[in-house]
C-alpha cells in the first residue's frame, strides 16, 4: 500500500512543511510563503486524487481509452483561485503593515505598539 | 419566484458587491448595501415562512440536478441562521450610517460596503449551500472580505490582527478543503445529501475518519472554538465598529451551523459521537472555552476585547449544546446561538457607540460617565445581564435550556463550568457598571452627541434581545424546528 500510495505520503510531508514554516517564521512574507506551499500541497494532493492507472488527460481522443478522472482538477481551478486571492490579500496587508511600522517581523511590529503605549501613558 | 428564492438571497448581495465599487459615493454605496441587506431579509422570512408551511426547498443550480451540479437547500435548520445573517446586515447598514462616517474615509467607505455586501453573499451561500466544495467556496469568499473589512479598522494594530486573522483563517480553511478532499476519495460525491448516503454505506473507512477530523478542525478554526480562537479578539476588536457589530453576529454562528449540518445530516450522529469521541472532545472545549475566555475578560481594559473574549466563552456554550447530540441539545444550542447574536450584536453596537462619543473604548476612560451618557449605558447594561443570563433576558431562556438538555444528559462538570463562567461574566459586566458609575470621571470633556441611527439600532437590538427574553415562542420554535430537522436528518 504504501508503495503506490507514496505520491499522499510526499504531498503529506510537503503540508507539514509549509505549516511549519507559518508557524515557525516571524518574518510575514515567509508566512505566506508557507501558507501557499501548504494550500498548493493540498491543491496537489486533490489532484493527484483523480489520476488513473494507465489514465491520460481527459481530453478526449480516438487513441486513448483510459481517461483521468477530471473533476477534481476542475474543482482545484477554483482553488487556485481562492488561493492567489488569498495571497494577494496577505501580500497587500504585508505591505500595509510595512507602511505603518517600517517592519514586516512580527516581534518588532509587537515592540513598536509596546513603545508607543508606554510613550502614551 | 418562491422557487427562485434560495439562490436569489445569495446573488442579490454578491450582485451587489461590484456596484458599490462603480458608484464610488459613500451615500450611494450605503443605499446599495442598506437593499441588499434588506433584499436578503426579505427572501430569508418568506422562505422561512415557506419552509415551516411546506417544508425543504431545493434548488439546482444552473438547471443542472444534484448530485452532479450544485444544490442549494433551504430546510428548517438554515432558516433561523439566515434569518440571523440577514437581520444582521440590516442592523449593520443603519449603523453604519452614523458609525463609518467617524472612522473611516470618504475614499475607502465604498470599498467597505462591497466586503460587507460579499461578506453577507457569502455567509447567506455558505449556509444555502448543500454541495460541500461550494460550502468551501463560500467560505473563502465570507472569509477573504472579513480579512480586508479588519484591515480598515481605525488603529494601527488592526493591521497585524487581520493578518494573524488571515493566516489562521486559511489554515482552517483549507483543512477543511483536506477534508472534502477525503471523503471525496472515499465516496466520489461533492453534494451533501449523496454523501450522507454513501458515508453510510462506507462505515469504518479510515480516510472517513480523518476526513470529519479535517473538517471539524477547520470549521472549529472559523468558529473560533478554544483552544483556536487566537484570531479572534483582535479581529473584533481592531475591527471597525459596523464591522465588529456584523461580524459578532454572524461569522462564527455560520460555522458552528456548518459544523451541526455536517455532522447530523452528512457524517451522521452515529459515526460522530459513536465511533468518535467528537460529542466528548466538544463538550470538554465547551467547557474549557466557558470558564477560561471568561476569566481573561475579566482582565481586559478595553471594551471590544473584553466583549470579544466573552464572545469565545459563548461559542463554548453552543458548541456544549451542539456536542451533546440530544435534541434538547441541539435545539438549545440554536436558541442560544440566535440570542447571542442579538444580544453581542447589542453590545458591540453600543461599544461602537462609546468609541463615536469619547473617542476611546478603554476603561479608564469610561470611569464615572454613566451619569453624563445614561442611556448608552443603561443599554450596555440590559445587554450585558443577558450575556450572564439573568432572568427576563434572552440569554437566561438559552443559557436555561442549556442548562436542563445537560442535565438531561448527566453532563455536570459542563454544568458546572457553565455556572462558574455565568460568575465569571457577572464579574466583567459588573467591572464596567462599576467604572462607569462609581468611579471619578477621569477627564471633564463633555461626549460629544449621538448619531440616531447608531442610538436607533442599539436599542432595537436591546428591546429584541428583552423580547425574546419574555416570549421565547418566535426563537424557540425557530430552535425545535431546526434540532428536528437536523437530527430527523430532514432536508
Amino acid at each position: 500500500m504504501s508503495g503506490t500510495h507514496y505520491v499522499y505520503w510526499l504531498l503529506f510531508a510537503l503540508m507539514m512543511i509549509g505549516l511549519y514554516v507559518v508557524i515557525s517564521h516571524g518574518n510575514l512574507l515567509k508566512k505566506m510563503i508557507g501558507l501557499t506551499l501548504f494550500q498548493v500541497s493540498v491543491f496537489l494532493f486533490f489532484i493527484s486524487l483523480g489520476k488513473v492507472e494507465d489514465g491520460s488527460a481527459p481530453i478526449i481522443s480516438p487513441e486513448v481509452e483510459t481517461y483521468s478522472h477530471p473533476l477534481p482538477q476542475v474543482l482545484i481551478l477554483t482553488a487556485i483561485v481562492v488561493g492567489v486571492a488569498t495571497l494577494a490579500v496577505g501580500l497587500a496587508l504585508a505591505v500595509r503593515i510595512f507602511e505603518a511600522y517600517g517592519t514586516v517581523e512580527e516581534q518588532d511590529m509587537q515592540e513598536r505598539d509596546e513603545d508607543r503605549h508606554g510613550a502614551a501613558s | 419566484m418562491i422557487a427562485n428564492l434560495p439562490v436569489l438571497q445569495v446573488l442579490i448581495p454578491l450582485g451587489c458587491a461590484p456596484l458599490c465599487v462603480l458608484l464610488r459615493r459613500r451615500s450611494l454605496a450605503w443605499l446599495v448595501f442598506l437593499m441588499a441587506a434588506l433584499g436578503s431579509l426579505a427572501c430569508a422570512a418568506v422562505l422561512a415562512r415557506q419552509v415551516a408551511a411546506h417544508g425543504p426547498l431545493h434548488y439546482a443550480v444552473g438547471g443542472w440536478a444534484p448530485p452532479y451540479g450544485i444544490e442549494f437547500v433551504v430546510a428548517g435548520y438554515n432558516t433561523p441562521v439566515l434569518l440571523v445573517v440577514s437581520g444582521a446586515a440590516v442592523a449593520a447598514a443603519v449603523y453604519s450610517l452614523g458609525s463609518v462616517r467617524t472612522e473611516i474615509d470618504d475614499r475607502r467607505a465604498p470599498l467597505l460596503y462591497t466586503f460587507l455586501c460579499l461578506t453577507l453573499g457569502g455567509l447567506l451561500g455558505l449556509t444555502v449551500t448543500g454541495d460541500v466544495f461550494n460550502a468551501f467556496v463560500f467560505l473563502e469568499i465570507s472569509s477573504l472580505s472579513t480579512y480586508a473589512m479588519v484591515a480598515l479598522g481605525p488603529r494601527r494594530r488592526a493591521l497585524p490582527a487581520a493578518f494573524r486573522y488571515l493566516v489562521i483563517g486559511t489554515v482552517g480553511a483549507t483543512f477543511v478543503l483536506i477534508g472534502i478532499g477525503l471523503a471525496y476519495a472515499v465516496t466520489g460525491t461533492l453534494n451533501m445529501a449523496d454523501l450522507a448516503a454513501r458515508l453510510a454505506a462506507a462505515d469504518s473507512d479510515r480516510a472517513l475518519y480523518a476526513a470529519a477530523v479535517f473538517v471539524f478542525v477547520g470549521l472549529a478554526v472559523k468558529a473560533a472554538v478554544f483552544p483556536l480562537h487566537a484570531w479572534l479578539p483582535g479581529a473584533y476588536g481592531e475591527a471597525p465598529s459596523t464591522v465588529s457589530t456584523f461580524l459578532a453576529a454572524t461569522s462564527t454562528k455560520v460555522a458552528l451551523y456548518v459544523l451541526c449540518r455536517l455532522t447530523f445530516t452528512v457524517f451522521g450522529a452515529g459515526l460522530v459521537f459513536g465511533t468518535m469521541p467528537v460529542g466528548r472532545i466538544g463538550l470538554l472545549a465547551g467547557g474549557l472555552a466557558a470558564v477560561a475566555a471568561s476569566a481573561v475578560a475579566c482582565f481586559q481594559t478595553d471594551l471590544k476585547y473584553l466583549l470579544a473574549w466573552s464572545s469565545i466563552a459563548q461559542i463554548g456554550y453552543i458548541l456544549a449544546g451542539i456536542s451533546l447530540g440530544t435534541a434538547a441539545g441541539v435545539s438549545a444550542a440554536y436558541l442560544h446561538l440566535i440570542n447571542h447574536a442579538v444580544i453581542k450584536a447589542s453590545l458591540f453596537a453600543a461599544a461602537g457607540l462609546v468609541l463615536v462619543r469619547l473617542g476611546s473604548v478603554q476603561l479608564s476612560a469610561l470611569a464615572g460617565l454613566g451619569r453624563r451618557m445614561p442611556w448608552t449605558f443603561a443599554a450596555i447594561v440590559i445587554a450585558g445581564l443577558g450575556l450572564v443570563g439573568v432572568p427576563p433576558t434572552a440569554g437566561f431562556a438559552g443559557k436555561w435550556a442549556l442548562a436542563s438538555a445537560l442535565i438531561e444528559a448527566g453532563q455536570w462538570p459542563v454544568l458546572v463550568a457553565m455556572l462558574v463562567s455565568s460568575l465569571l461574566a457577572l464579574g466583567y459586566i459588573g467591572r464596567i457598571v462599576e467604572t462607569a458609575w462609581f468611579r471619578e470621571p477621569a477627564s471633564v470633556a463633555e461626549p460629544s452627541g449621538a448619531p440616531a441611527s447608531m442610538t436607533a439600532v442599539v436599542w432595537v437590538l436591546v428591546a429584541v434581545s428583552v423580547v425574546f427574553g419574555l416570549d421565547a415562542a418566535l426563537p424557540a420554535s425557530l430552535a425545535e424546528s431546526a434540532a428536528e430537522a437536523l437530527l430527523n436528518g430532514g432536508g
